[in-house]
């Protein structure tokens, strides 16, 4: 069911170089910033105005750099916003063609079960902080396993090292920590 | 328009190809990251090799436009947020990518990290202004720097190396990375189905 380590790696690497090629590298957490935004600006119209030569806002953050996620913000129907819509898409069409996703993995992964238990209530609550640290860090760090690990290595950026070097050295021992029994 | 078009095709197959590679699924992450079963290592290292190769091969043959590069800065709490977003991944088994990819195949868990992300990310722009003040978001080592100088890049280069030739170069160590990490590091071959029950 999942493809072999040769031909996943193969596809992989020519999805990041065709993004690349025809317009940037892959980046995706940068667009959970752009969804609060454009909900904070729904129900706040002050949150991000327009300006003689762009957008700006009140918040620190969507000002920073000239105001270019305040720009995103004020038109969601850009490129890197739709991109992370579409890849949505691409998991569901790939789940459907390769049969659907059993209910037992719909609520809990087979891992987390082997040594959490059934809970989904324990499941959802450590999701939803693990999901909080996940994207306070990428926001921290200016990227994710997308944006800095892959494409930045990929593209020999000192930051993507470093990044890398942060995500594994926290993410292995939490792992072991974490999921003693296999499964 | 045409940038929509390409955001829809190149999203479609990112999303579809990681599913495939099993990076939606949490139980394939843990077992990566507990050191048990490298195979998506192998997958990612390969990746990251086969996409530099063909961007700097292109950029050397003239094919591949050298303005497409988008390197991000350095800086202290590019390594911080490194580890925060590691330890999350480690707890999740989601990144903020293949959350996304996973909730769209139907894992009702990852609703929950796209919703703790979503405060996660609202939490960092209320806070960054303290981040920045502190200093830890300054850049160092040049901040936005490529680890040789590539040609016709407006991002400079960490040495004076060339840069489109380091990236070939580094690009095939990842491929031949791929294939010399060994399929586990950690817990007994074979995993789980040679353990009796406890």
């Amino acid at each position: 069911m999942t493809l072999n380590w040769k031909i996943g790696g193969l596809l992989l690497g020519l999805v990041f170089f065709a993004a690349v090629l025809l317009v940037k590298p892959i980046g995706v957490s940068t667009q959970f910033v752009i969804l609060d935004g454009i909900v904070a600006d729904l129900a706040n119209p002050d949150l991000v105005t327009q300006t003689d030569d762009g957008y700006t806002s009140t918040n620190a953050y969507l000002a920073k750099s000239g105001g270019k996620y305040a720009k995103s913000v004020a038109n969601p129907l850009n490129y890197s916003f739709i991109f992370v819509l579409a890849m949505v898409v691409g998991g569901f069409v790939s789940v459907k063609m390769r049969g659907g996703l059993d209910q037992a993995e719909k609520t809990m992964p087979a891992l987390w079960r082997a040594n959490f238990g059934d809970s989904a209530a324990k499941r959802n609550i450590a999701v939803f902080i693990g999901g909080f640290i996940v994207l306070y860090g990428a926001r921290l760090a200016g990227g994710c396993t997308s944006g800095h690990m892959m494409s930045g290595m990929m593209q020999t950026s000192l930051s993507g090292y470093i990044f890398a070097l942060g995500a594994f050295a926290a993410a292995v021992p939490v792992a072991m920590m974490l999921y003693r029994k296999e499964a | 328009m045409t940038s929509i078009i390409l955001a829809i095709v190149i999203g479609l197959a990112f999303g579809f190809v990681l599913d495939r590679v099993g990076a939606t699924n949490p139980t394939i992450i843990g077992r990566m990251l507990n050191l048990t079963n490298l195979a998506l290592a192998k997958t990612i290292l390969l990746a990251i090799g086969v996409g530099s190769v063909l961007m700097f091969g292109g950029q050397i043959l003239g094919l591949v436009d050298v303005g497409h590069m988008s390197v991000k800065a350095a800086y202290i709490g590019v390594f911080l947020g490194g580890l925060m977003l590691g330890a999350g991944w480690a707890l999740a088994g989601f990144c903020p990518g293949t959350g996304v990819v996973a909730a769209g195949s139907g894992r009702k868990d990852a609703l929950f990290f796209i919703a703790g992300g979503l405060l996660g990310a609202a939490a960092y722009m209320v806070t960054y202004p303290s981040w920045k003040a502190s200093g830890l978001l300054d850049s160092f080592a040049g901040g936005k720097v490529t680890l040789g100088t590539v040609p016709g890049s407006k991002f400079d280069g960490l040495t004076a190396l060339p840069g489109d030739i380091l990236g070939l170069v580094l690009g095939l160590g990842f491929v031949v990375l791929a294939f010399a990490l060994p399929d586990r590091l950690a817990g007994q071959p074979g995993g789980a189905a040679q353990q009796p029950a406890e």
